[in-house]
């Protein structure tokens, strides 16, 4: 690996990180749009919990990780502390995986 | 750091260590294969420390690992950590009351985590707190398991105890305050099919991206019950 790839990486990624929080984020939105800005975080973990839960790499397919989600889904609207969400959630696929 | 001195300090290290826990094992994973993949210690340690986006960094090393190009890992790497403009755009109102160093130094945590972490709450304040208590705690987290992993070599698959599922699993706890809303709901919605319709036909990276247009279901005002006027009230 290339140190050039390693700051190129670090450049862009970092000034990624500026142009949402900094250089955009700085101004006052309209209320319209800061309504929206509020429901980023509700659409990005939704689509990343579905990512990961339902696809590998550019396929999409139901396993283990489908029924850890349900798990700690439940875990979730049962108000169970989250450090026990995550550990039902994660053994429930771990076990998954040790039998099927 | 005062933030630490905070009333609701504790809530949000005791929740940052719990995620820092898989921060440490997935930093690891990401140490051990960024030296298979050819990179130096130094390297290894440097990225996680300038680069601090996990998807990106675990990316980037594993097109090198499978021979790619600097480019393509380039590519692939920029396009996941596309979407920490978008926390940006969030996270911008906790940020803006800092000053410009502190704002500089934040912008480097904006992660998936941290904007998780901070969304769920409502008030300024605390949020504020959430942010600059829970940032350190995981940059230092990933930083530790990264430097551990790059040093120790030792390969442990953390989807062999079910770790891969650790982050859609603590994803959905700090999902579920935003679906009591009806615009909530309706961006979640959104966002998790477009995730997952998407992913066969664009490179990865790209539908979390699209998943961020659920944003826009909050541009009309929701339907608020009319005020209630309380008897007496002037």
């Amino acid at each position: 690996m290339s140190w050039a790839l390693v700051l190129a990486l670090s450049g862009a990624a970092y000034a990624l990180k500026l142009l949402g929080a900094v250089i955009i984020g700085q101004r006052t939105m309209p209320p319209a749009i800061e309504r929206c800005l509020l429901l980023i975080p509700a659409a990005l973990l939704a689509g990343l919990i579905a990512k990961d839960t339902f696809t590998t790499g550019q396929s999409i397919g139901i396993d283990a990780r489908a029924v850890g989600l349900a798990v700690a889904a439940v875990a979730t609207w049962k108000k169970l502390p989250f450090a026990i969400i995550i550990v039902l959630g994660v053994g429930t696929v771990a076990v998954i995986r040790l039998f099927v | 750091m005062h933030y630490f001195r905070a009333p609701d300090a504790r809530r949000f290290v005791n929740a940052a260590l719990i995620i820092g826990v898989a921060f440490v094992i997935f930093g690891m994973s990401f140490g051990v294969l960024a030296v298979a993949a050819g990179a130096s210690v130094a390297q290894a340690c440097v990225m996680s420390l300038l680069v601090f986006t996990g998807a990106s960094q675990m990316s980037a090393v594993s097109v090198l690992a499978s021979g790619g190009s600097a480019a393509s890992a380039f590519g692939g790497a920029v396009l996941l950590a596309g979407r920490n403009a978008v926390y940006g755009l969030a996270l911008a109102p906790v940020l803006r009351s800092s000053a410009l160093p502190a704002r500089l130094l934040g912008a480097q945590w904006v992660i998936d985590e941290t904007t998780a972490l901070v969304a769920a709450e409502h008030d300024e304040k605390v949020r504020r707190t959430a942010f600059w208590v829970s940032a350190p705690i995981l940059y230092a987290s990933w930083n530790i398991g990264t430097l551990g992993g790059a040093l120790i070599g030792s390969n442990i698959d953390p989807s062999d105890f079910g770790l891969d599922a650790a982050f859609p699993v603590m994803f959905i706890a700090m999902l579920a305050p935003h679906l009591r809303t009806p615009t909530g709901k309706r961006a979640a919605l959104f966002g998790a099919i477009a995730a997952v319709a998407l992913a066969p036909f664009m490179p990865i990276g790209l539908p979390i991206l699209v998943s961020a247009v659920g944003m826009f279901f909050g541009i009309s005002p929701s339907k608020q019950p009319p005020a209630e006027t309380t008897d007496g009230a002037p």
